[in-house]
């Protein structure tokens, strides 16, 4: 057996490469720098573009420009460029620009802690867009997550014409770890789909049962037509009611719909254990060692660790806490996510364990958690 | 060849706009230069410039106010081919002012057309960047307090290669659209027109103004010389060519075993310039050496060769899940203010740990066997002094063995300071 030693943002910069990915814009920023410096080693190359823009808003902007020209793109920041990403990622989910965006979290509020990782941006990444509409984040655990779920990204930004973010953190993206690449089950690629051949092209129209438009380039032989206005399925903006409801009921529908597709996550339960940790991100990987070692020491605890948080994974949710009495949630914040599982779970005693001051959730912490209940 | 205008979508600018004026402008030049509807985009964002858009039959990128040329960046650089004709009136020519002055210095070749009718006509004529002290507007005193900015010098200053500026009245206008379009680089065409829905309803303002107003503006036109230079995309394209492939990831080889079988913690407690995160990569590399699992988490100041450098690595037989380190087998104390970041750990060391400790550094009070380094009289370099505590180590057969170091040595390092690297760990005797 031969291993590698990485850090998170390297996995995630080859892993977008394994992707496809051929275009990159980012503006430096730490934590999220390194992806950047990872893409301009391995792009160029490649015969892809890598740009550094005048700031944050122009990094989305180029992506957004070259990914309406059909390339697969992704730029990658932390939360301050986040705040300046938001009209952007606005105009990605209501106009169907497929992009992946990387969020290496640092400590915030604001400019925060640039070398100190939290997850605290979880709930903004979800909301942080005008209009509200649904966006799909993934987060991390390790760095096999981070090769193995930005090649999910980017998959899932072309089939269903999104932004779909990787919501990582300082703990992971800085973290060198060792890693056998060639173990790795990856996925497949899948490509934006077409429009069906011979009709009329509407950018924003889907064919029967379908429920994303099919994708032709800006720059191709037919005329394609881009507005972060509201538009009718011509890319006109349009006043007609009916017409703009159908396109954004389709826009929440398309992903909420489909969330069973891509609910990634792990579950270890414990014969017997009437106690579920929920957990996500660098955080799971305590809660794995308090699993672990309780299992070990015939206390049954069951562990949940969300990778896939928006759309929320509802069913995953409610299949591991069947059988539960009391479920643990733990973030990197001051508590989040646990709204939305509380919301899913109004009849379960839950528990929740945030922390906020730049260090990890420790095992001890945990299990002191535990200990109270 | 044909219009390109969208006989579907006439233009519905209100009566006397000089919009209507430059959209049929547009069309003759691109007309004049033979343009397929399929081989321009015409790039706009928010307010009436941003209606240009609908009222061709090309391309169309329609987005937020100002970034019109952040779109227009990525489009021409994934399709080099395409014409990018980029739209923006004088407001977003001011939110996005970072934009413009980033294009004039990338040089890509994009034609910017600054529709400027000296103010927020969409919203109700509030000023923008380009209007006059004396003008009546929509923002009560407020322009009164702000100088107006001429785009022309300002884009010549940041280094666009093609400058003009024009009234949107004038005859030969659709000419110079085209000299600009057919420039290879980044030009700039500020065209002067009236807002008679706003702006013109106070202020007096007809084509013979404008054009007595031009001509007190000093606006070289056209290609500014000393601007000239290689086209952004081309010349990306020709550095891009000369770049090495990446490598991709070492896979080292299980070549040797650990000098202890379960899970080892270790901490390097030093400062900027000692080469600590270097030393934990190396451990780690060592460890992958010996099959282990890794992991490697650092702490260090954002400044250079100042502060504090923390790392901590774990090497362990079991995949690794918690990355923290609470029961370290050896901390190595190389500097004060490294041993001061983590001095609420020396309480609850026993003598399960070893600490490393450089001759000088003060240690709190602790349970841990403490072992002496003194690197000074060894003549061992300060950069060097990580380093080196990683060959006490292996030759204490703690955590690392010698194998292992020199196995990582030669992965890490080639030449001259793969030699002296392994020079220092042979250097190293120590007394079992």
């Amino acid at each position: 057996m031969a291993r590698s030693l990485m850090e998170g943002n390297e996995a995630i910069a080859r892993g977008a490469v394994a992707a496809g990915c051929r275009f990159f814009a980012g503006y430096p920023i730490t934590p999220a720098t390194t992806i950047y410096n990872n893409m301009l080693n391995l792009l160029p190359p490649l015969g892809g573009i890598v740009l550094q823009g005048e700031d944050e808003i122009a990094s989305i902007g180029f992506c957004l420009g070259a990914s309406m020209a059909g390339m697969k793109v992704m730029t990658a920041t932390s939360g301050p460029g986040i705040s300046l990403y938001s009209e952007h990622i606005s105009f990605a989910i209501g106009s169907e620009i497929p992009i992946v965006i990387i969020d290496v979290q640092r400590l915030g509020p604001s400019t925060g802690s640039a070398t100190r990782g939290a997850d605290g941006d979880i709930n903004f990444l979800r909301w942080g867009n005008s209009g509200g509409m649904p966006v799909i984040v993934l987060a991390p655990v390790d760095i096999k997550d981070c090769i193995r779920l930005t090649m999910h990204a980017f998959n899932l930004a072309e089939k269903f014409r999104c932004p779909v973010f990787i919501a990582s953190n300082k703990e992971i993206a800085m973290t060198r770890e060792s890693i056998d690449v060639d173990a790795l089950d990856l996925p497949d690629q899948i490509e934006r789909c077409s429009p069906p051949a011979g009709k009329p092209y509407f950018p924003f129209q889907v064919t029967e049962g379908q429920h994303v438009p099919g994708f032709l380039p800006i720059g191709g032989k037919v005329l394609v037509r881009q507005t972060s206005s509201t538009h009718g399925q011509n890319g006109y903006i349009t006043t007609d009611h009916g017409e703009i409801a159908r396109i954004l009921n389709r826009l929440q529908f398309k992903l909420e719909s489909a969330i069973d597709q891509f609910s990634f996550y792990d579950l270890l339960p414990a014969q017997g254990s009437d106690t579920l940790i929920i957990a996500y991100g660098v955080t799971a990987r305590a809660a794995k060692a308090v699993y672990k070692e309780f299992n070990q020491h015939g206390v049954p605890i069951s562990l949940l660790i969300l990778k896939t948080l928006w759309p929320i994974p509802a069913n995953t949710i409610r299949k591991a806490v069947r059988k539960m009495k009391r479920v643990l949630v733990l973030e990197m914040n001051l508590g989040q996510y646990v709204h939305e599982i509380e919301r899913l779970l109004p009849d379960i005693s839950l528990d929740f364990y945030g922390q906020m001051n730049g260090q990890l959730i420790t095992p001890a912490k945990i299990k002191e958690r535990l200990a109270i209940g | 060849m044909d219009s390109l205008l969208n006989d579907q979508r006439p233009p519905v600018f209100c009566p006397g706009c000089s919009h209507e004026r430059i959209t049929h402008t547009l069309d003759k030049a691109l007309q004049k230069m033979g343009r397929g509807g399929n081989q321009v985009v015409i790039v706009s964002d928010i307010g009436c410039s941003g209606l240009f858009d609908t009222f061709f039959h090309t391309h169309a990128f329609h987005g937020l106010h100002g970034r019109a040329l952040t779109y227009a960046t990525g489009l021409k650089m994934a399709q080099p081919d395409l014409t990018v004709v980029v739209t923006m009136g004088d407001g977003g020519q001011g939110i996005g002012g970072a934009h413009l002055l980033a294009a004039c210095r990338r040089n890509l070749n994009l034609t910017l057309l600054i529709l400027n009718n000296f103010n927020f006509g969409m919203t109700g004529g509030q000023f923008s960047a380009t209007t006059p002290t004396a003008a009546q507007v929509g923002s009560g005193f407020l322009n009164q307090l702000e100088r107006p900015l001429n785009i022309c010098q300002v884009a010549r200053s940041a280094g666009a290669p093609y400058v003009a500026c024009y009234s949107a009245f004038q005859q030969d206008l659709a000419d110079k659209i085209q000299r600009a379009i057919e420039f290879e680089g980044f030009s700039v065409i500020d065209i002067w027109g009236v807002c008679p829905g706003r702006y013109s309803k106070k202020n007096r303002l007809t084509p013979k103004l404008i054009d007595e107003a031009l001509s007190e503006v000093p606006c070289q036109e056209g290609i500014v010389s000393e601007n000239v230079r290689h086209e952004y995309s081309q010349h990306y394209q020709k550095l891009a060519k000369d770049q090495k492939p990446a490598s991709p990831p070492l896979h080292i080889e299980t070549t040797c075993d650990p000098p202890q079988p379960d899970r080892q913690e270790v901490l390097l407690l030093g400062s900027a310039g000692q080469r600590i995160i270097t030393a934990g990569e190396i451990m780690c590399l060592a460890g992958l050496s010996a099959g282990l699992h890794t992991t490697q988490k650092n702490e260090y100041n954002i400044t250079v060769l100042r502060g504090p450098s923390i790392s901590e690595m774990i090497l362990s037989p079991e995949e690794i899940d918690f990355t923290g380190i609470d029961d370290p087998s050896v901390i190595v104390a190389l500097s004060q203010e490294g041993v001061e970041r983590r001095k609420e750990l020396f309480a609850h060391l026993d003598t399960g740990t070893t600490v490393i400790q450089v001759d000088g550094v003060q240690l709190p009070s602790t349970r841990a066997r403490v072992r002496a380094m003194d690197l000074k009289s060894w003549g061992i370099r300060k950069n060097n002094w990580a380093l080196a505590a990683l060959g006490v180590l292996a030759k204490m057969n703690l955590v690392i063995n010698l194998d292992m170091l020199k196995s990582a040595l030669k992965v890490r390092f080639t030449g001259k300071n793969l030699e002296e690297s392994l020079l220092l760990v042979d250097q190293i005797k120590i007394s079992l």
